[in-house]
């Protein structure tokens, strides 16, 4: 039997798994996250090897999701100076790159931008012939004080060669600058894709060491696996291809928590709801995976395009303040956070939170004290919590039937084992380590978000080349070839345009490939 | 006379999405070409209609495409100028104001780019009072004022000089030579007079957008005051208070027509609101009456925030207030109606305005 490693670093905990290639759970931790979040790794990892019983030549796979990047961005912290390239000249000059970006982000990031000529319409004509001239003194100049080039050209989901272009000019020019392309992180909109392709450069020495730290974690631990990060759509990359695409990272913690509730609950089509100390967050799964937002998502104020699971994101958990008297009770956005276990009444401390108030209506036992709280209040209180949680769950659903829940996070074994839309609320094992075991379980995706002009051309092969992309790029990722499936094909007419230009999505997901027979 | 400065743009983007009545693409571009022409060039300077001078042209600016297109090949900044300059020449006279074609979507707020870079005065009007799909679904129309000549430019430099027999052939035609532009361009229609503004425009639309967009983009006082002063401000009413219990689209001929079906709550519980929507919202049926119908603005709003909610945006289990207000009575005039009144939107029945449809 071979095993698998899942590690999440979240805001508060490292949880880490381990799962045996037949899906049971063997062994799990939960270790508050280090200041310098290597060690709180290294120490999960080096416990729950040692929990599972199992040897550390028996893991063949490890996994890992952090919020390392997203919280880089957040906090302005350790970001790359990115060189910025847009394709588009004499289009798109009327709004600069970076226009909108928060100044003290763009100061951190921004070193110098150019717009050149190049880039395509909708149908595939160029718009003009590109300037590599004009890159090359650009990178030229520049080279001494950025570190990473994002590059993003006019309709790049529909003809990507001005970007494979600069591409192929840096790498042969300037082998050791990392260059981001925004055709392979974004989909139409040029400013969203281009932002999303700057943050990606940005963060690019964040992942390395987020990577690193993740590798040398799991060799101390004696542990020779392959070695992949968790992306915001619930599936892997390998290192290699993470380092390139770091900013797919960002919302990879939500993510592993819903498949890891699919996972353990057994339900493909579920609303998810993932509890904890501060938030709830509720989000939908379709075929198993999150359904996708489609709306522009902001990241650090910036906004973006590419991937991201809907979600509806609650000031509400564990630790949330309950204050007012029974005629006006409020419940959060306050919370005691980590602090609820030192500060709140069910473990001898003075301040009332939710905790409090569902340990006093009967609905949770939880902590070591039983509060005092008045009953009014309790029941109030309790009663406006779970409305909240009613409403997000109603708004997030598709459809008016009543849809299973499954609840998972420290917060779950506060909910109900009834509520207003819901057909059965499901409570899996494990489900405080969710989203560790999503990370252990994930599978390999690959996509294509394209613009086609379907004039002269049979709508079947541009599907299977649409398909053929998205395949290609699974197996880039890791997957094996022989066993990837299609999980979503779409088709959107462009709207006030003659000539069926369309645009076209296809997923394809498939397991990891077998591992690599070890060397030595 | 007044000032639009920084914080006016944002506040005009949210509301000319407002009286899109869910279409007439997002001003999110033209709000920032319109943020850095007022950075460049600082603020710009809007007069009501009875300031304008006696005598003068106005030109109006406008952005035709596919709002897919739109977003991603932005404009080069220079389309609009370099219309503008070659209208002059041909009509061999000198613009004193510049004007936005409709009130609604991202048409409204693209000409106050050209009108801070020239440092042209902008009109306090527009030509719709809201948003419409065609060229020539406007004020001017009716009166008999021609769209034409009309100057396309796209972002490579070309330029297209269109002159018609009537507004429906440019609409035809401008829209073809955008196709071969790449699927967007830049255009001055209307290159009207001032006379022709005092006798056709429709007064105090742009003043009207900005004050609904600091409404709706004030938070802080409760959102029924804010709802209170929106309506006062519009003269519109609540049609509807409910959720979103199905959205259905389809696309056709190059449009999106959909429905969005609405369970009521609150003073609705019990009745069922179906709004039909073609880019635009164009018909709002309660119980299987129609209570609203196009010409009449009908704008679907968050409950909670207020804040307008397109076409493309509407999702099962939105908490979302339906509003209505009465459109321009130049719309409800029969040449209006035959413009873009309900039978030209495929409909088989005579507009019904809103206020005698028996609304609650």
């Amino acid at each position: 039997m071979s095993y698998r490693l899942g590690v999440d670093v979240g805001g508060t905990n490292t949880d880490a798994v381990i799962v045996s290639s037949d899906g049971s759970v063997v062994a799990k931790v939960k270790r508050p996250v280090t200041d310098d979040v290597v060690t709180s790794i290294r120490i999960a990892v080096r416990e729950v090897l040692s929990a599972s019983g199992r040897s550390a030549s028996d893991i063949t796979h490890a996994m890992l999701g952090t919020t390392q990047v997203t919280n880089a961005i957040i906090e302005r912290r350790n970001l790359n100076r990115v060189g910025v390239v847009r394709i588009g000249a004499p289009a798109t000059l009327a709004i600069p790159p970076l226009t909108s970006w928060p100044e003290d982000l763009r100061r951190a990031v921004d070193q110098e931008s150019i717009v050149v000529r190049g880039g395509f319409e909708f149908d595939g004509r160029e718009i003009a012939p590109l300037d590599l001239d004009a890159v090359a003194d650009f990178v030229d100049r520049l080279r001494p004080d950025i570190s990473v080039l994002a590059v993003s050209s006019v309709f790049s989901p529909v003809n990507a060669d001005h970007e494979l272009a600069v591409l192929d000019l840096v790498s042969t020019r300037w082998p050791d600058l990392p260059v981001s392309l925004s055709n392979e992180i974004g989909s139409i909109g040029l400013l969203e894709r281009e932002n999303a392709t700057v943050l990606n450069a940005a963060v690019t020495d964040v992942a390395r060491r987020a990577a690193s730290a993740f590798r040398d974690a799991v060799e101390q631990a004696g542990i020779r696996a392959e070695l992949f990060l968790t992306q915001n759509d619930g599936t892997l990359m390998t290192l290699d291809y993470a380092m390139r695409y770091p900013i797919l990272t960002v919302a990879c913690g939500l993510t592993n928590s819903m498949r890891g509730a699919a996972y353990l609950s057994g339900v493909t089509e579920a609303v998810v709801i993932d509890v904890g100390g501060t938030s709830t967050d509720v989000g939908v799964i379709r075929n198993g995976f999150p359904r996708e937002s489609s709306m522009a998502v902001e990241v650090g104020g910036v906004r973006t395009n590419f991937r991201m699971p809907d979600l509806i994101s609650l000031g509400l958990g564990g630790g949330s303040l309950v204050t007012g008297d029974p005629s006006s009770v409020s419940v959060g956005p306050r919370s005691l956070g980590h602090r609820l276990v030192l500060e709140g009444r069910s473990f001898g401390g003075g301040t009332l939170t939710f905790t409090d108030v569902a340990n006093a209506v009967g609905a949770a036992r939880i902590g070591t004290h039983r509060p005092e709280v008045d009953a009014n209040l309790a029941q109030r209180a309790y009663a406006r919590g779970i409305a909240m949680v009613e409403e997000s769950i109603d708004r997030i659903k598709t459809s008016a039937q009543d849809v299973p829940l499954v609840a998972v996070g420290g917060g779950s074994a506060l909910l109900p084992d009834r509520l207003e839309g819901v057909s059965q609320v499901r409570r899996p094992e494990h489900y405080d380590v969710a989203n560790a075991i999503g990370a252990a379980i994930a599978k390999v995706s690959g996509r294509t978000d394209r613009v086609y002009a379907l004039e002269g051309r049979q709508r079947e092969d541009v599907l299977a080349e649409a398909q053929t992309l998205a395949e290609a790029e699974a197996v880039r990722a890791g997957a094996d070839p022989g066993l990837l499936e299609v999980v979503q094909v779409e088709e959107i007419p462009l709207a006030y345009m003659p000539g069926n230009a369309t645009r076209v999505r296809v997923v394809v997901v498939g397991p990891l490939a077998a591992p690599k027979p070890a060397l030595g | 006379m007044r000032t639009i400065n920084h914080d006016d743009l944002a506040a005009l983007a949210i509301g000319a999405t407002v009286l899109g009545t869910g279409g007439g693409g997002d001003p999110y571009i033209g709000r920032l070409m319109a943020e850095a022409a007022v950075a460049a060039h600082g603020p710009i300077t809007m007069l009501d209609v009875d300031e304008l001078p006696q005598e003068g042209l106005v030109i109006p600016a406008a952005m035709i495409g596919a709002p897919t297109v739109i977003v991603e090949k932005i404009p080069n900044g220079s389309e609009m100028r370099k219309a503008l300059a070659a209208l002059e020449r041909l009509l061999d006279r000198k613009t004193v104001a510049i004007m936005s074609i409709e009130a609604g979507g991202l048409n409204s707020i693209v000409p106050l780019a050209l009108a801070a870079e020239l440092g042209l005065p902008l009109v306090d009007a527009d030509s719709m009072g809201r948003a419409f799909p065609e060229v020539q679904m406007t004020s001017f129309t009716i009166h008999g004022v021609s769209a034409t000549p009309m100057v396309l430019v796209d972002d490579k430099g070309n330029s297209v000089t269109i002159e018609t027999i009537n507004n429906q052939w440019t609409e035809a035609l401008a829209r073809m030579a955008t196709v071969q532009m790449g699927g967007s361009a830049l255009a001055a229609p209307y290159p009207v007079t001032t006379a022709q503004v005092r006798q056709a425009a429709i007064r105090g639309t742009m003043s009207l957008a900005m004050e609904i967009g600091h409404i709706v983009g004030t938070p802080g006082q409760g959102s029924d005051e804010r709802i209170r002063r929106l309506l006062e401000r519009m003269r519109g009413a609540v049609l509807f208070r409910g959720k979103i219990r199905d959205v259905l689209r389809r696309t056709t001929g190059g449009f999106t027509r959909g429905t969005a079906t609405l369970e009521g709550h609150g003073p609705d519980s019990g009745s069922v609101l179906r709004v039909e929507f073609q880019n635009e919202n164009l018909l709002a049926v309660r119980d299987g009456r129609p209570v609203a119908m196009v010409p009449d603005l009908i704008s679907v709003l968050d409950q909670e925030t207020i804040r307008p909610i397109t076409t493309e945006g509407l999702t099962y289990g939105q908490r979302v207030l339906v509003v209505t207000t009465p459109c321009h009575d130049v719309w409800r005039t029969p040449r209006g109606l035959e413009l873009a009144g309900p039978r030209y939107f495929g409909y088989e029945f005579d507009y019904v305005p809103f206020q005698e449809g028996g609304v609650a």
